[in-house]
């Protein structure tokens, strides 16, 4: 499998990071080495193997249902290049 | 998310079909209801699920997706999917996987949202949903899973920007995919419906659409009879029962009209507005979204033992069409009243308090009739209702030992609502003890024939005229006189044989 | 005390409790080293007056015979550890001016055990690269130079900043972390130690994320006793990350010094790569003969799928990186370029924020993940993982540990690999396999380049099995005998 050009500005547009045209061909050449290099991996018979989901063998630590953090509003606002009132604020948003 | 297509067979209804210029189209209806989980904390984070906070006051850091922040799951939002599971008489699986599902959204902070994609906690499972007429429908259930909640775009504040509000990012839902099983809307109602009762009775989800604890997106697609299926459009976020059924009517007309026009239905996301009633296309969502699903790795697959799972099932209440059938069978109910009381296991709960050891029809009729009209009429829940079932059982007590009539009780019902005084004061104070001494009715009704000569002659023609007279010795006694005594008396006089 | 910069972390933890020293002095010496050696950007942020607050706290403690397992040790912190108050940005140009209001777990232990920070170090963006040339705020230098070249070498990467301010002395030891050989690669380019615990040992809470089932923090370290002191602190238990392991955290300075005596190490035949240098197979050998010679018995083992390792890697990662990486949108905090609407704005701030191999990282990760290709790469890549974490298991059943390089190569100079990714990625064969796989891997300096450059051998353990490595290393390390520190010309 190999990307061109379109692919990479779907990619991007997915990915959402803009890219200039006269970038896409240069982008698409490294994407396409990568991806023939690791496209080895089709060497390995991988029949019945299943995929690893955690690195190391153990069972998922649950939390209790307390309310333990809240009134951070400052906080989770502080760095906000955008902010009015307590609120995020972003470009309108047409839903 | 219905990838392949399951439905039940079902032969069409001649009343469900939408006529159209060409024929007689089926719609055909899924829903996908996002039901969001009772609990204190969010799914993945110790913070507030409350409702109405300040904006941001209820974001921890692992909610406003800052660097480095971790989700960790609630274990209460785990066993409250799987009750629901369990109500739904559903699959559970032991193993499940969060996902990833990867968008773009401002109030999306992460940049995803945890869902469970291809292992969700619960599978198949069934709804029976009740209808007109005392029909029922099988619904089937394709999955629930535990996902996130995403934060909240206020659009109105400013003309050019979107304010966030991330209170709700990271609360718990249950997203309940229905097979389209459904054909009118009608069906698609009873089913939130029904949903909403079991979420209720199980105590998973308060089914409060008002504050958006119960949403549904809607899939509609139609077709000619016999035809395959159609392509579907999903209505997004529809927020209350009504809007439902305003949806699908709207939205079933728009494709027949487009396809009878010689169009052709595009698969979309659309909204409803209830200002006009009418379905639209979504901007933000006409790009085709590729959502690149993988497990979170953040978290490990979400596993319990069977015990944990009949640990809960040993603690579930009685559902809804588990009641409904007892309630039948116990009180000798119809089923159209059954399924009324059942509604809300705290109507039921109600009618059985004031059903025990009386008569069930008597109580099923005054707690079904005057009592839920008057709650109705109030905007009463049943909470909140002056009147105890113990007192209207007391009131029900005095109608069946003749202490006051049937016509009376009302009056002292309406006054036990207005006061929350119980029954017997009331009938004592206001002095409405059924008159029940025949010489004391005899005499008042010695009084009205006398009085009336020409009346009585005329009876002898047209016996019907003794109800006249009945009305006549009830206004003189102030409705106290005891109907059946005041009868019996009254065709003895008049020489008619009496009705009992 | 004549210089106290020539201490180890565990001398001059002595040194403060006998109160040969005070904290603030030590620590004053490495404020003014870190300031003499501002040229090797190593720190990103230096906090002197921070560090000297600390200090002053750590005097009072230690003068009332109190303090903690650090108290007073001055220490580099990744600025991939998020620290409360003091801006942390990854490196990279889209956290700019983003000062977390949490301090990570990582560090939260250190600053318990009474450690003061220096500051915060330098890294690859995102910690994406094996020479620390992807940063935004700049290359840093190696103290290390080729014997008569002036020539400026790559500290490795991503831990770069970790690994030169380890090496130059601008520091006691660092912190660091590791997705693929992150804190080993370095260690190896500097002549100094670093161990990559078992996945789950260290809590990833407030760790700028890259790739989370890969991801593991650990020190940089002068020597072995260094790097068992700072994990023992580092480690532990963390109810805030669901993949942190609940066990008790052995004092690992105890392993140090124990006998190899029937030590059964593992020589992997895999990791004999065509057109590896002819000197890292002779370190090789000079190591395996090291620990034979303290009584370890040396086993031949096969791990087939370790030419698959850096292609799974490469997949894995990139995935998991474009979407830990979606948070980074101009909305919450960090860089936001203004655009016409709202995906004009993501995707100008993440386009300006983001450099060259974030992006193709990202880009790369998009796209294998996306429909219609996850099965044929992340999911293959994901299978191919288990075989190789399976490898290790049937390697461990016969022996304990096993030995390997850590590097291809020395360290190499600022700008030879850059234009080529792969050139680039082929750094971590040796280390990668031990981040899929969850595996502990040390890095512990093996002697010298012809060229005068260190190099390092790396031991890798069965899972949570951290002390049979600094058994080991600590043996490799008495048998290397006393290394060299670098010049320091860039005091000059």
């Amino acid at each position: 499998m190999s990307v061109d050009q379109n692919t990479v500005r779907h990619i991007a547009r997915l990915a959402r990071i803009a890219v200039r045209d006269d970038e896409l061909e240069a982008l698409a050449n490294e994407l396409n080495g990568i991806l023939s290099w690791v496209e080895q991996l089709g060497e390995v018979d991988t029949d019945g193997v299943e995929p690893m989901t955690g690195a190391v063998e153990m069972v998922m630590k649950w939390r209790e249902d307390k309310v333990t953090t809240g009134n951070l509003q400052k906080e989770v606002t502080a760095n906000a290049p955008g902010g009015d009132d307590g609120f995020f604020v972003v470009p309108k948003v047409v839903e | 998310m219905t990838m392949n297509v399951i439905m039940r067979d079902r032969e069409p209804r001649a009343e469900d079909l939408i006529k159209g210029e060409t024929g007689d189209w089926e719609i055909i209806l899924g829903l996908e209801v996002h039901a969001q989980v009772t609990s204190n904390a969010k799914l993945f984070s110790g913070a507030s699920t409350e409702f109405g906070a300040e904006p941001n006051t209820q974001v921890s850091l692992v909610d406003a997706a800052l660097p480095g922040m971790l989700p960790v799951i609630n274990a209460y939002c785990v066993e409250q999917a799987v009750r629901t599971g369990l109500g739904l008489q559903a699959k559970i699986n032991l193993r499940s996987v969060f996902d990833r599902k990867n968008y773009f959204y401002p109030d999306l902070p992460q940049g995803y949202q945890i869902s469970q994609f291809k292992h969700p906690i619960v599978g198949e499972g069934e709804v029976i949903i009740d209808l007109a007429g005392g029909r029922s429908e099988s619904v089937g259930i394709e999955r629930l899973h535990l996902e996130q909640d995403a934060g909240k775009s206020l659009h109105d504040q400013h003309p050019a920007m979107s304010y966030v509000d991330l209170n709700r990012s990271g609360v718990a839902l249950m997203e309940i995919v229905s097979r389209p099983d459904m054909r009118s809307s009608d069906e698609a109602r009873a089913y939130v419906t029904k949903l909403r009762t079991i979420l209720r009775y199980l105590g998973t989800c308060d089914g409060n659409m008002d504050e958006g604890s119960l949403r549904a997106d809607v899939n509609v697609s139609v077709r000619r009879v016999g035809e395959p299926l159609g392509t579907r459009c999903e209505i997004k976020n529809v927020n209350s029962i009504r809007f439902i059924g305003q949806a699908i009517e709207y939205e079933a007309r728009r494709q027949i009209e487009l396809i009878e026009e010689g169009g052709k239905v595009v698969q979309q996301t659309r909204l409803f507005d209830p200002k006009t009633g009418e379905t639209r296309s979504m901007r933000s969502k006409e790009e085709a979204h590729d959502y690149r699903y993988f497990p979170d790795p953040d978290l490990l697959p979400l596993e319990f033992t069977q015990e944990f799972v009949d640990h809960i099932k040993a603690t579930l209440p009685e559902l809804p069409d588990d009641k409904k059938a007892r309630l039948i069978a116990d009180y000798g109910l119809s089923p159209y009243d059954a399924t009324v009381l059942v509604g809300e296991s705290a109507r039921a709960d109600f009618f059985e308090a004031v059903a025990k050891g009386r008569d069930a029809k008597l109580a099923s009729n005054w707690v079904t009739g005057e009592f839920f009209g008057a709650l109705n009429r109030e905007g009463h829940s049943i909470e909140e209702s002056p009147v105890t079932a113990k007192q209207l059982g007391e009131l029900i007590d005095l109608i069946s030992d003749d202490t006051i009539s049937g016509r009376i009780a009302k009056q002292v019902f309406e006054s036990m609502y207005k006061t929350g005084r119980d029954p017997a004061k009331i009938v004592e104070e206001e002095g409405l003890r059924q008159v029940t001494d025949l010489s004391a009715i005899e005499a008042v009704i010695d009084e009205v024939l006398a009085a009336n000569p020409d009346k009585v002659e005329q009876t002898k023609v047209k016996p019907a005229l003794v109800a006249w007279f009945v009305g006549q010795v009830m206004k003189s006694t102030s409705g106290k006189a005891n109907p059946q005594v005041v009868n019996k008396i009254l065709a003895a006089k008049l020489g008619l044989s009496s009705d009992d | 005390m004549s210089d106290p910069i020539k201490l180890s972390l565990a001398e001059a933890r002595d040194a403060l409790k006998a109160k040969k020293i005070s904290a603030v002095e030590l620590t004053q010496a490495y404020v003014d080293e870190v300031e003499a050696g501002a040229g090797l950007n190593a720190y990103v942020l230096p906090t002197a007056e921070h560090a000297l607050n600390m200090a002053k706290a750590s005097d009072a403690k230690l003068a009332r015979g109190e303090g903690g397992a650090l108290e007073g040790l001055p220490l580099g912190v990744k600025d991939l550890f998020c620290t409360e108050g003091v801006r942390t940005t990854a490196c990279s140009h889209i956290l700019v001016g983003f000062v977390p209001p949490y301090e990570s777990h990582v560090t939260s232990n250190l600053w318990r055990d009474g450690a003061v920070m220096l500051g915060k170090l330098n890294n690859d963006e995102f910690a994406m690269g094996s020479s620390n040339e992807t940063s935004y705020y700049g290359s840093v230098i190696n103290p290390w130079r080729r014997a008569g070249d002036t020539t400026p070498l790559v500290p490795g990467g991503s831990s770069g900043g970790s690994s030169a301010a380890v090496a130059a002395r601008m520091c006691l030891a660092a912190t660091a972390t590791d997705t693929g050989g992150s804190i080993r690669q370095p260690a190896a380019f500097t002549g100094t130690v670093g161990i990559k615990p078992t996945y789950g040992r260290c809590s990833r809470w407030g760790i700028v994320a890259f790739a989370s089932s890969l991801d593991q923090a650990g020190p940089i370290t002068r020597d072995v006793r260094d790097a068992a002191i700072m994990l023992g602190s580092m480690a532990g238990y963390d109810p805030q990350d669901a993949t942190s392991v609940d066990r008790p955290v052995p004092d690992y300075e105890l392993a140090l010094g124990q006998s190899l005596k029937g030590l059964s190490v593992g020589i992997p035949k895999e990791y004999r790569v065509d057109g590896m240098s002819s000197e890292i197979d002779a370190l090789w050998d000079k190591g395996i003969e090291w620990l034979k010679a303290a009584g370890a018995v040396i086993k031949e083992v096969s791990l087939p799928h370790t030419k698959y390792a850096l292609p799974t890697y490469y997949i894995v990662a990139p995935a998991e990186c474009s979407s830990n990486l979606a948070r980074y949108d101009g909305v919450r905090y960090g860089l936001r370029v203004e655009g016409s609407d709202i995906t004009d704005m993501y995707e100008k701030t993440r386009a300006e924020g983001f450099g060259d191999e974030v992006r193709r990282r990202v880009l790369m990760g998009t796209y294998v993940l996306s429909a219609g290709y996850y099965d044929a790469y992340y999911l293959k890549a994901q299978k191919v993982r288990s075989l190789i974490a399976h490898d290790f298991i049937k390697a461990f059943a016969d022996v304990d540990v096993l030995l390997t390089p850590t590097a291809p190569s020395a360290a190499f100079g600022i700008g030879e690999n850059s234009d080529d990714p792969l050139a680039m990625y082929l750094n971590d064969v040796f280390t990668v396999t031990v981040n899929l796989a969850g595996l502990p891997g040390i890095s512990v300096p093996a002697g010298l380049s012809s060229q005068g450059l260190p190099l390092g051998l790396q031991l890798i353990g069965r899972t949570f099995d951290e002390e049979t490595l600094f058994k080991a290393a600590y043996a490799i390390e008495e048998a290397a005998g006393v290394q060299p520190a670098p010049a320091a010309w860039w005091k000059a």
